[in-house]
Protein backbone atom coordinates (compact mmCIF):
# COMPACT_ATOMS: atom_id res chain seq x y z
CA UNK A 1 0.00 0.00 0.00
CA UNK A 2 2.35 2.64 1.30
CA UNK A 3 4.94 0.86 -1.17
CA UNK A 4 4.24 3.32 -4.27
CA UNK A 5 4.91 7.22 -4.33
CA UNK A 6 2.36 9.57 -5.45
CA UNK A 7 4.75 10.65 -8.90
CA UNK A 8 4.17 6.98 -10.06
CA UNK A 9 0.79 7.30 -9.59
CA UNK A 10 0.62 10.78 -11.39
CA UNK A 11 1.78 9.72 -14.76
CA UNK A 12 -1.27 8.24 -17.46
CA UNK A 13 -3.09 5.99 -15.13
CA UNK A 14 -4.08 3.18 -17.48
CA UNK A 15 -5.46 -0.05 -16.44
CA UNK A 16 -1.71 -1.21 -17.87
CA UNK A 17 0.36 1.23 -15.83
CA UNK A 18 -1.43 0.23 -12.68
CA UNK A 19 -0.66 -3.56 -13.32
CA UNK A 20 2.74 -2.64 -14.06
CA UNK A 21 2.98 -0.06 -10.91
CA UNK A 22 1.68 -3.13 -8.75
CA UNK A 23 4.23 -5.40 -10.51
CA UNK A 24 7.29 -3.60 -9.89
CA UNK A 25 6.37 -2.49 -6.57
CA UNK A 26 5.23 -5.54 -4.96
CA UNK A 27 2.09 -2.81 -3.42
CA UNK A 28 -1.20 -5.14 -4.55
CA UNK A 29 -4.31 -4.17 -2.36
CA UNK A 30 -4.88 -5.64 0.65
CA UNK A 31 -7.90 -7.73 1.06
CA UNK A 32 -10.67 -4.95 1.98
CA UNK A 33 -9.61 -2.24 -0.29
CA UNK A 34 -9.50 -4.92 -3.10
CA UNK A 35 -13.42 -5.75 -1.95
CA UNK A 36 -14.10 -2.04 -1.79
CA UNK A 37 -12.56 -1.26 -6.10
CA UNK A 38 -14.22 -5.00 -6.91
CA UNK A 39 -17.66 -2.99 -5.81
CA UNK A 40 -16.80 0.50 -7.44
CA UNK A 41 -15.34 -1.44 -10.49
CA UNK A 42 -18.25 -3.59 -10.84
CA UNK A 43 -20.85 -0.64 -10.86
CA UNK A 44 -18.83 0.77 -13.70
CA UNK A 45 -18.34 -2.04 -15.28
CA UNK A 46 -22.43 -2.89 -15.48
CA UNK A 47 -23.11 0.68 -16.26
CA UNK A 48 -20.35 0.60 -19.54
CA UNK A 49 -22.03 -3.10 -20.54
CA UNK A 50 -25.75 -1.04 -21.04
CA UNK A 51 -24.56 2.09 -22.34
CA UNK A 52 -22.76 -0.20 -25.00
CA UNK A 53 -26.36 -2.03 -25.91
CA UNK A 54 -27.31 1.69 -26.92
CA UNK A 55 -24.97 1.71 -29.45
CA UNK A 56 -26.77 2.13 -33.83
CA UNK A 57 -29.57 2.94 -31.40
CA UNK A 58 -29.62 6.10 -30.48
CA UNK A 59 -32.43 8.32 -31.73
CA UNK A 60 -29.72 10.55 -33.37
CA UNK A 61 -25.99 9.93 -34.46
CA UNK A 62 -24.43 12.23 -32.44
CA UNK A 63 -26.35 10.67 -29.29
CA UNK A 64 -24.92 7.37 -30.32
CA UNK A 65 -21.48 8.75 -30.34
CA UNK A 66 -22.31 10.67 -26.88
CA UNK A 67 -23.76 7.72 -25.07
CA UNK A 68 -20.82 5.45 -26.21
CA UNK A 69 -18.14 7.95 -25.00
CA UNK A 70 -19.93 7.68 -21.64
CA UNK A 71 -19.92 4.24 -21.70
CA UNK A 72 -16.32 3.95 -22.72
CA UNK A 73 -15.08 6.59 -19.58
CA UNK A 74 -17.15 4.23 -17.26
CA UNK A 75 -15.17 0.65 -19.10
CA UNK A 76 -12.01 2.55 -18.58
CA UNK A 77 -12.94 3.20 -14.69
CA UNK A 78 -13.85 -0.38 -14.18
CA UNK A 79 -10.77 -1.50 -15.64
CA UNK A 80 -8.89 0.26 -13.56
CA UNK A 81 -10.75 -0.58 -10.37
CA UNK A 82 -10.94 -3.90 -11.16
CA UNK A 83 -7.06 -4.54 -12.45
CA UNK A 84 -6.61 -3.29 -8.36
CA UNK A 85 -8.86 -5.18 -6.89
CA UNK A 86 -7.32 -8.51 -9.00
CA UNK A 87 -3.88 -7.59 -7.27
CA UNK A 88 -5.14 -9.05 -3.63
CA UNK A 89 -5.79 -12.03 -5.45
CA UNK A 90 -3.52 -12.39 -7.98
CA UNK A 91 -6.40 -12.20 -10.89
CA UNK A 92 -6.49 -9.78 -13.88
CA UNK A 93 -9.68 -7.65 -14.88
CA UNK A 94 -10.75 -10.47 -17.65
CA UNK A 95 -10.76 -13.16 -14.62
CA UNK A 96 -13.21 -10.62 -12.64
CA UNK A 97 -15.59 -9.58 -15.19
CA UNK A 98 -15.86 -12.76 -16.88
CA UNK A 99 -15.43 -15.44 -14.23
CA UNK A 100 -17.59 -14.56 -11.73
CA UNK A 101 -21.01 -15.68 -11.62
CA UNK A 102 -24.36 -13.29 -10.54
CA UNK A 103 -23.77 -13.83 -7.10
CA UNK A 104 -20.12 -13.17 -7.06
CA UNK A 105 -21.29 -9.66 -8.61
CA UNK A 106 -21.07 -6.78 -6.10
CA UNK A 107 -22.46 -3.78 -8.15
CA UNK A 108 -25.07 -1.69 -6.55
CA UNK A 109 -29.02 -2.58 -8.51
CA UNK A 110 -29.78 0.68 -9.99
CA UNK A 111 -26.75 0.15 -12.35
CA UNK A 112 -28.00 -3.31 -13.79
CA UNK A 113 -31.61 -1.80 -14.92
CA UNK A 114 -32.44 -1.79 -18.37
CA UNK A 115 -31.88 0.61 -20.75
CA UNK A 116 -35.93 1.31 -20.87
CA UNK A 117 -36.72 4.31 -23.66
CA UNK A 118 -33.78 7.56 -23.80
CA UNK A 119 -35.33 8.74 -21.23
CA UNK A 120 -35.09 6.37 -18.56
CA UNK A 121 -31.64 5.56 -19.51
CA UNK A 122 -30.95 9.77 -18.81
CA UNK A 123 -32.63 8.97 -15.36
CA UNK A 124 -30.47 6.12 -14.85
CA UNK A 125 -27.27 8.37 -16.02
CA UNK A 126 -28.54 11.27 -14.01
CA UNK A 127 -28.34 9.65 -10.65
CA UNK A 128 -25.28 7.63 -11.53
CA UNK A 129 -23.31 10.63 -12.52
CA UNK A 130 -24.53 12.46 -9.51
CA UNK A 131 -23.21 9.58 -7.05
CA UNK A 132 -20.13 9.13 -8.84
CA UNK A 133 -18.75 12.73 -8.77
CA UNK A 134 -19.29 13.22 -5.13
CA UNK A 135 -17.77 9.82 -5.02
CA UNK A 136 -14.53 10.48 -7.00
CA UNK A 137 -14.37 14.09 -5.57
CA UNK A 138 -13.93 11.84 -1.95
CA UNK A 139 -12.09 9.43 -3.29
CA UNK A 140 -9.17 11.34 -4.58
CA UNK A 141 -7.94 12.57 -1.39
CA UNK A 142 -8.05 8.90 -0.49
CA UNK A 143 -5.19 7.85 1.83
CA UNK A 144 -4.40 5.11 -1.11
CA UNK A 145 -3.08 6.72 -3.99
CA UNK A 146 -3.80 4.33 -6.59
CA UNK A 147 -7.46 4.63 -5.74
CA UNK A 148 -6.93 8.24 -5.51
CA UNK A 149 -5.36 8.64 -8.80
CA UNK A 150 -8.62 6.46 -10.38
CA UNK A 151 -10.94 8.89 -8.93
CA UNK A 152 -8.78 12.03 -9.73
CA UNK A 153 -8.83 10.95 -13.32
CA UNK A 154 -12.65 9.91 -13.26
CA UNK A 155 -13.44 12.61 -11.70
CA UNK A 156 -13.24 15.27 -14.90
CA UNK A 157 -14.98 12.30 -16.69
CA UNK A 158 -18.15 12.05 -14.55
CA UNK A 159 -18.20 15.29 -14.47
CA UNK A 160 -18.85 15.78 -18.41
CA UNK A 161 -21.29 12.69 -17.88
CA UNK A 162 -23.83 14.72 -15.27
CA UNK A 163 -23.63 17.93 -17.48
CA UNK A 164 -25.18 15.47 -20.80
CA UNK A 165 -27.54 14.08 -18.43
CA UNK A 166 -28.75 17.66 -17.09
CA UNK A 167 -28.98 18.94 -21.05
CA UNK A 168 -31.21 15.63 -21.71
CA UNK A 169 -33.39 16.65 -18.57
CA UNK A 170 -33.90 19.71 -19.14
CA UNK A 171 -35.00 19.11 -22.63
CA UNK A 172 -36.85 16.06 -22.09
CA UNK A 173 -38.70 17.92 -19.23
CA UNK A 174 -39.50 20.78 -20.87
CA UNK A 175 -40.33 19.46 -24.29
CA UNK A 176 -43.57 18.15 -25.59
CA UNK A 177 -45.81 16.54 -23.21
CA UNK A 178 -45.16 13.20 -24.23
CA UNK A 179 -41.27 13.62 -23.59
CA UNK A 180 -42.54 15.29 -20.32
CA UNK A 181 -44.37 12.01 -19.43
CA UNK A 182 -41.65 9.78 -20.39
CA UNK A 183 -38.95 11.41 -18.05
CA UNK A 184 -41.10 11.77 -15.22
CA UNK A 185 -41.63 7.88 -15.85
CA UNK A 186 -38.01 7.49 -15.96
CA UNK A 187 -37.04 8.97 -13.04
CA UNK A 188 -39.89 7.14 -11.14
CA UNK A 189 -38.68 3.82 -12.16
CA UNK A 190 -35.25 4.61 -11.75
CA UNK A 191 -35.73 7.03 -8.10
CA UNK A 192 -36.19 3.58 -6.11
CA UNK A 193 -32.63 2.08 -6.80
CA UNK A 194 -31.16 5.80 -5.16
CA UNK A 195 -31.24 5.18 -1.55
CA UNK A 196 -28.93 2.02 -2.02
CA UNK A 197 -26.34 3.86 -3.45
CA UNK A 198 -25.89 5.15 0.30
CA UNK A 199 -25.93 3.04 2.13
CA UNK A 200 -23.15 2.00 4.36
CA UNK A 201 -23.98 -2.31 3.76
CA UNK A 202 -20.86 -3.80 4.24
CA UNK A 203 -19.25 -6.21 2.00
CA UNK A 204 -19.28 -9.66 3.27
CA UNK A 205 -16.64 -10.48 5.81
CA UNK A 206 -15.43 -6.85 5.95
CA UNK A 207 -18.20 -6.13 9.06
CA UNK A 208 -15.59 -4.21 10.65
CA UNK A 209 -14.34 -0.99 8.35
CA UNK A 210 -12.04 0.50 10.43
CA UNK A 211 -9.30 -1.02 7.93
CA UNK A 212 -10.64 1.21 5.19
CA UNK A 213 -11.02 4.44 7.39
CA UNK A 214 -8.97 7.30 5.35
CA UNK A 215 -9.50 4.62 2.36
CA UNK A 216 -12.51 4.26 1.19
CA UNK A 217 -15.49 6.62 1.36
CA UNK A 218 -18.59 6.01 3.25
CA UNK A 219 -21.33 6.25 1.07
CA UNK A 220 -23.63 7.65 3.35
CA UNK A 221 -21.45 10.69 3.38
CA UNK A 222 -22.46 11.32 0.13
CA UNK A 223 -26.02 11.66 0.66
CA UNK A 224 -25.99 15.35 1.43
CA UNK A 225 -24.55 16.65 -1.66
CA UNK A 226 -26.43 14.20 -3.61
CA UNK A 227 -29.79 15.43 -1.97
CA UNK A 228 -28.32 19.14 -2.71
CA UNK A 229 -27.90 18.29 -6.38
CA UNK A 230 -30.19 16.07 -8.28
CA UNK A 231 -33.82 17.38 -6.62
CA UNK A 232 -32.98 20.49 -7.93
CA UNK A 233 -31.68 19.68 -11.10
CA UNK A 234 -35.68 17.41 -11.54
CA UNK A 235 -37.26 20.74 -10.14
CA UNK A 236 -35.65 22.67 -12.83
CA UNK A 237 -36.65 20.67 -15.81
CA UNK A 238 -40.25 20.75 -14.36
CA UNK A 239 -40.80 17.60 -13.19
CA UNK A 240 -41.24 16.08 -9.80
CA UNK A 241 -38.84 14.36 -7.39
CA UNK A 242 -39.96 10.95 -6.74
CA UNK A 243 -40.97 10.08 -3.30
CA UNK A 244 -41.28 5.80 -4.29
CA UNK A 245 -40.27 3.46 -1.22
CA UNK A 246 -36.76 2.17 -2.28
CA UNK A 247 -36.21 -0.92 -3.63
CA UNK A 248 -34.60 -3.98 -1.16
CA UNK A 249 -31.13 -3.04 -2.23
CA UNK A 250 -28.59 -5.56 -1.26
CA UNK A 251 -26.14 -5.48 -4.54
CA UNK A 252 -23.17 -5.44 -2.51
CA UNK A 253 -24.16 -8.42 -1.51
CA UNK A 254 -24.87 -10.20 -4.28
CA UNK A 255 -28.33 -9.22 -4.34
CA UNK A 256 -29.13 -8.62 -7.67
CA UNK A 257 -32.77 -7.97 -9.76
CA UNK A 258 -33.39 -9.81 -12.52
CA UNK A 259 -31.97 -8.06 -14.86
CA UNK A 260 -27.82 -8.85 -13.97
CA UNK A 261 -28.38 -12.80 -15.24
CA UNK A 262 -28.73 -11.86 -18.73
CA UNK A 263 -26.15 -9.31 -18.81
CA UNK A 264 -23.51 -11.33 -17.89
CA UNK A 265 -24.59 -14.38 -19.94
CA UNK A 266 -24.25 -12.06 -22.77
CA UNK A 267 -21.48 -10.38 -21.98
CA UNK A 268 -19.38 -13.54 -20.61
CA UNK A 269 -20.44 -16.15 -23.40
CA UNK A 270 -17.31 -15.67 -25.14
CA UNK A 271 -14.96 -16.03 -22.39
CA UNK A 272 -16.24 -18.59 -21.28
CA UNK A 273 -16.45 -20.67 -24.41
CA UNK A 274 -13.08 -20.19 -24.87
CA UNK A 275 -11.52 -20.38 -21.47
CA UNK A 276 -7.69 -19.24 -21.23
CA UNK A 277 -7.44 -18.04 -24.72
CA UNK A 278 -5.97 -14.64 -25.29
CA UNK A 279 -7.47 -11.58 -27.38
CA UNK B 1 -35.93 26.32 -52.22
CA UNK B 2 -34.99 25.73 -48.02
CA UNK B 3 -31.63 26.78 -47.46
CA UNK B 4 -29.27 24.13 -45.84
CA UNK B 5 -30.05 22.53 -42.51
CA UNK B 6 -33.79 23.86 -42.81
CA UNK B 7 -35.82 21.00 -43.59
CA UNK B 8 -39.19 22.62 -42.58
CA UNK B 9 -41.23 22.98 -39.55
CA UNK B 10 -40.85 19.93 -38.66
CA UNK B 11 -36.84 19.53 -38.62
CA UNK B 12 -36.09 18.72 -34.96
CA UNK B 13 -32.57 18.21 -34.96
CA UNK B 14 -31.39 21.02 -37.48
CA UNK B 15 -27.60 20.99 -38.87
CA UNK B 16 -24.87 23.21 -37.37
CA UNK B 17 -21.27 23.32 -39.11
CA UNK B 18 -18.62 23.16 -36.58
CA UNK B 19 -15.38 25.36 -35.79
CA UNK B 20 -12.22 24.10 -33.80
CA UNK B 21 -9.75 26.24 -32.47
CA UNK B 22 -6.99 23.78 -31.15
CA UNK B 23 -5.35 24.59 -28.23
CA UNK B 24 -1.78 25.46 -30.77
CA UNK B 25 -4.00 26.90 -33.07
CA UNK B 26 -4.09 30.66 -34.47
CA UNK B 27 -7.93 30.26 -35.80
CA UNK B 28 -10.71 28.21 -35.79
CA UNK B 29 -10.98 25.74 -38.62
CA UNK B 30 -14.15 24.34 -39.88
CA UNK B 31 -13.94 20.80 -38.46
CA UNK B 32 -17.30 19.43 -39.97
CA UNK B 33 -21.14 19.91 -39.51
CA UNK B 34 -23.42 17.43 -36.72
CA UNK B 35 -27.43 17.50 -35.74
CA UNK B 36 -28.14 18.93 -32.30
CA UNK B 37 -31.69 20.01 -31.05
CA UNK B 38 -30.30 23.34 -30.36
CA UNK B 39 -26.88 25.19 -29.88
CA UNK B 40 -25.76 24.49 -26.41
CA UNK B 41 -26.67 20.43 -27.39
CA UNK B 42 -24.34 21.23 -30.96
CA UNK B 43 -21.61 22.44 -28.92
CA UNK B 44 -21.65 19.29 -26.49
CA UNK B 45 -21.70 17.00 -30.32
CA UNK B 46 -19.03 18.65 -31.36
CA UNK B 47 -17.36 18.32 -28.44
CA UNK B 48 -18.14 14.28 -28.75
CA UNK B 49 -17.36 14.21 -32.23
CA UNK B 50 -14.75 16.44 -33.21
CA UNK B 51 -12.55 17.24 -30.07
CA UNK B 52 -11.90 13.67 -28.57
CA UNK B 53 -11.09 15.52 -25.35
CA UNK B 54 -8.02 17.06 -25.98
CA UNK B 55 -7.83 20.01 -23.51
CA UNK B 56 -7.72 23.71 -24.30
CA UNK B 57 -9.77 24.21 -27.22
CA UNK B 58 -12.37 26.76 -28.65
CA UNK B 59 -15.17 25.62 -30.69
CA UNK B 60 -18.05 28.05 -32.36
CA UNK B 61 -21.46 26.29 -33.70
CA UNK B 62 -23.26 28.11 -36.54
CA UNK B 63 -26.36 27.09 -37.41
CA UNK B 64 -25.96 25.54 -40.98
CA UNK B 65 -29.01 28.21 -42.37
CA UNK B 66 -27.14 30.95 -40.95
CA UNK B 67 -24.35 30.94 -43.00
CA UNK B 68 -24.31 32.31 -47.02
CA UNK B 69 -22.19 30.46 -49.16
CA UNK B 70 -20.46 31.49 -52.35
CA UNK B 71 -22.60 29.92 -55.40
CA UNK B 72 -19.72 26.69 -56.55
CA UNK B 73 -21.66 26.85 -60.34
CA UNK B 74 -20.17 30.74 -60.27
CA UNK B 75 -16.57 29.75 -60.25
CA UNK B 76 -15.75 30.24 -63.26
CA UNK B 77 -16.69 34.32 -63.24
CA UNK B 78 -17.01 34.32 -59.40
CA UNK B 79 -12.97 33.58 -58.69
CA UNK B 80 -11.47 34.76 -62.06
CA UNK B 81 -8.19 35.22 -61.08
CA UNK B 82 -6.11 38.49 -62.28
CA UNK B 83 -3.61 36.83 -64.09
CA UNK B 84 -3.39 38.37 -67.37
CA UNK B 85 -4.68 41.26 -66.57
CA UNK B 86 -1.51 43.54 -66.46
CA UNK B 87 -3.79 47.02 -67.20
CA UNK B 88 -5.44 46.25 -63.56
CA UNK B 89 -1.93 47.20 -61.82
CA UNK B 90 0.28 50.08 -61.62
CA UNK B 91 3.46 48.83 -63.61
CA UNK B 92 2.78 51.84 -66.38
CA UNK B 93 3.77 54.61 -64.37
CA UNK B 94 7.70 56.00 -64.80
CA UNK B 95 8.99 57.55 -61.28
CA UNK B 96 9.05 61.38 -61.12
CA UNK B 97 12.60 62.71 -60.57
CA UNK B 98 11.52 65.68 -58.26
CA UNK B 99 9.58 63.11 -56.29
CA UNK B 100 12.34 61.87 -53.62
CA UNK B 101 11.50 58.84 -51.15
CA UNK B 102 9.42 57.35 -53.70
Amino acid sequence: MSGHSNRAISTALTPESIRQTITETDAGADDAVARYALGLGDDALVLAQRLGEWVTNAPELEEDVALANIGLDLLGHARSLLTYAGSAWGQSEDDLAYFRDEAQFTNRQLFEQPNGDFAQTIARQLIASAYFIGLYRELSASADPLLAGIAAKALKEVDYHLDHSEQWLLRLGHGTAESHRRMQRGLDAMWVFVDELFTDDAIPGDEDAAPLAGIAVAPSSLRAGFDALVPRLITQAGLTVPTAPSARGGGRQGSHTEYLGPILAEMQVLARAHPGASW
Amino acid sequence: MTSPGDSGEREQWPLWEVFIRSSRGLSHVHAGSLHAPDETMAVRNARDLYTRRAEGVSIWVVRASAITASDPDAKGAFFESPQGKEYRHATYYTESDTVPHL
